[in-house]
């Protein structure tokens, strides 16, 4: 584990030079762009809608969580089971409704909002959460559910002492991609007057202005890439090392 | 300790029984291994003993209480369960592992850590070395001892052990059974343990329990077993897989005919010839001047012929060696359709004859060593 790490850590060192480069010359274009200027004249309001923005992901996110956890355990629960799979078809239908029909749905009922953003944020966010929740446990080797049982664990010791810690990768996983694709998806939030990055690079674009659209979209994609690393880190602490062999077998939905 | 009253399995969706109306007892302190073939049964009566799978009809009662009568949770937590697959927690170490029982009675931590430490000791790992360790940390046969330690963590009076030592190389298994042998002799636990294995059966039972279809066919002490099989499906099944197994140990060396007979290359035909009528031979080993295998005459290629036995000899296309095992031998000779090989050395000299006679011979003395019936089957014809 260690060799590989320093091996990743050798060949980062070349990655590093050759994004730093690519963020040079980019750093170059968007300047060319008016990008720079802009954002140093609006830095309050940019940071405002930033604010704006993660809120939207923390809290839809937490509430996607919330719901697709426990739906994910339910679903792999005996008396559940016969309605997995009729569930996950469901729920694979509704994600491939584009975000923002889901979006534009949500308005119809929920009119204008914060409210209607998150609501929409929320439903767009559960699939991955709940289909690799029920991945990640139905994917606990029944041998040890029965060693478990067998020596006196009662279901909800089993759920949260073996099936929870023995899923957590692949459960992390969903809400890691859910997570990321939730930063993109919030930057429409703006159509509803959900507010966000959203806000300047719809804008933008509508004013053929590159430099305030790059003033949402560098942003939106700087905490994508955060998230996705910070996660990632997340699920480095959380999953104990002695799963660490099967985290390379299992792999992102 | 653990009795058995008319115990019947019926799973759902099917007529046929899985266990049938068995009546059984283990004795305080015994292991009552449970044999059979798969399907048989086995498995199932074990798990209904801590209700991991729910009895169709009839009792089971440990210490005389009804186990319908106590909590499953309760009654799991005071049998000791260790399976084949041994099913240790991944993502817990050996530490964690040994202890889950005792945090789950709310043991305080000082106890569950001296508790650890001395069935470390006990399973012969170096708990400062294992402790900490993860099961994919450790060897098939360090996972299997952790399995049995945690089995044993909170000194339960009744253990079941389906298969412990069935995923562990021949060699480590011997060493596996030998130790718990020697644990047991201290513990004197109740124990319900299954095999497929008769070797293992009669190593580590003091009563065995022989199921087929779901019956109890047979329970008795291995001696019972050997000496007094109840029908021909006890028979078989002790007797011909102890048989097999006894291939699979001895060697050609020990069951081939020495110094068989045979002519030199140089021998004249005629008197070979003649030789072998007396003897009434229709083939023969021939060697060459250094005694290595030439190869072999038959009497038809001989006859009205004149010269030297080498201008007839035909080559021997299969051969062993002494050294090789006579399952091996055996499995040639039915693969060939022939029912006699010939052993020589790395040489080519010639050393041996196996046929099937001195192969049934070895075999014979199989059954006579452990009392069977039949005693030594020897060669030679008619007796009289």
């Amino acid at each position: 584990m260690k060799g590989s790490l320093n091996k990743l850590s050798g060949g980062g060192r070349a990655w590093t030079l050759i994004a730093l480069a690519l963020a040079f010359a980019a750093g170059a274009w968007f300047e060319s762009l008016g990008f720079f200027e802009f954002t140093k004249d609006n830095t309050d309001e940019i940071w405002i809608l930033f604010v704006e923005h993660v809120q939207l992901v923390l809290i839809s996110s937490a509430i996607s969580i919330g719901i697709g956890v426990p739906t994910g355990i339910l679903l792999t629960r005996g008396f559940m089971r016969r309605y997995r799979n009729s569930s996950l078809n469901l729920l694979g239908i509704c994600q491939t409704v584009p975000s923002l029909a889901v979006i534009a749905i949500a308005m119809t009922y929920l009119g204008i909002g914060k409210k209607t953003a998150i609501f929409a944020l929320v439903i767009y966010g559960l699939l991955p959460i709940i289909r690799n929740s029920v991945a990640g446990l139905a994917n606990v080797d029944p041998v040890i559910l029965d060693a478990g049982r067998g020596i006196g664990m009662n279901p909800r010791q089993l759920l949260f002492r073996i099936e929870l810690p023995n899923a957590l990768y692949i459960i992390l996983a969903g809400i890691r991609t859910s997570m990321v694709i939730n930063v993109g998806t919030a930057a429409m939030s703006f159509l509803v007057g959900g507010g966000g990055l959203g806000d300047l690079i719809f804008s933008g674009i509508a004013m053929v202005d590159p430099g305030y659209m790059l003033a949402g979209a560098v942003p939106t994609a700087a905490l994508a890439i955060f998230l996705n690393w910070f996660l990632g880190k997340v699920e480095g602490w959380a999953i104990s090392p002695g799963l660490i062999y099967e985290q390379s077998g299992a792999s992102d939905i | 300790m653990i009795r058995l009253e008319k115990v019947t399995k019926i799973y759902p969706g099917t007529n046929v029984p899985a266990v049938n109306d068995v009546d059984l007892e283990v004795q305080k302190g015994e292991i009552c291994v449970l044999i059979g073939s798969s399907g048989c049964g086995k498995t199932t009566l074990m798990r209904m003993i801590n209700r991991l799978i729910p009895i169709t009809s009839g009792t089971i009662y440990i210490d005389d209480q009804n186990i319908l009568d106590i909590d499953p949770i309760e009654l799991r937590r005071h049998i000791g369960y260790a399976i084949q697959q041994i099913g240790l927690f991944p993502h817990m170490t050996v530490y964690d592992n040994i202890a889950t029982v005792p945090r789950l009675l709310k043991w305080e931590k000082k106890r569950i850590d001296e508790r650890v430490d001395e069935l470390l000791n006990l399973v012969q790992l170096e708990p400062a070395q294992f402790r900490h360790r993860y099961p994919r940390e450790l060897s098939g046969g360090q996972a299997q001892r952790i399995g049995v330690a945690r089995a044993m963590a909170t000194d339960p009076p009744v253990m079941l052990m389906d298969e412990p030592f069935g995923a562990i190389d021949p060699i480590n298994r011997e060493v596996l059974q030998d130790e718990f042998l020697k644990i047991q002799s201290q513990i004197k636990k109740t124990i319900v343990f299954i095999t497929h294995d008769i070797h293992e059966a009669i190593k580590m039972g003091d009563r065995i329990t022989l199921l087929d279809a779901g019956r109890l066919v047979q329970f008795g002490t291995p001696e019972e077993l050997l000496t007094n099989p109840k029908n021909q499906f006890v028979k078989d099944f002790v007797g011909a897989d102890r048989a097999l197994k006894r291939l699979d140990l001895l060697k050609v060396r020990d069951a081939m005919l020495e110094n068989p007979v045979h002519c030199h290359e140089s021998d004249d035909v005629a008197s070979v010839a003649q030789a072998m009528r007396e003897k009434g031979l229709n083939f023969l080993l021939v060697n060459d001047p250094r005694d290595r295998l030439k190869g072999y005459v038959t009497l038809r290629d001989l006859y009205d012929q004149s010269g030297k036995v080498g201008d007839f000899t035909k080559p021997m296309t299969l051969t062993v060696r002494p050294e090789q095992n006579l399952k091996d031998a055996l499995s040639k000779m039915l693969t060939f359709d022939i029912g006699i090989v010939v052993a020589v050395d790395n040489d080519g000299k010639l050393m041996g004859v196996l046929n099937t006679m001195t192969l049934a011979q070895v075999v014979g003395q199989t059954y006579d060593e452990h009392g069977g019936r039949w005693g030594k089957i020897t060669a030679g014809g008619k007796i009289l």
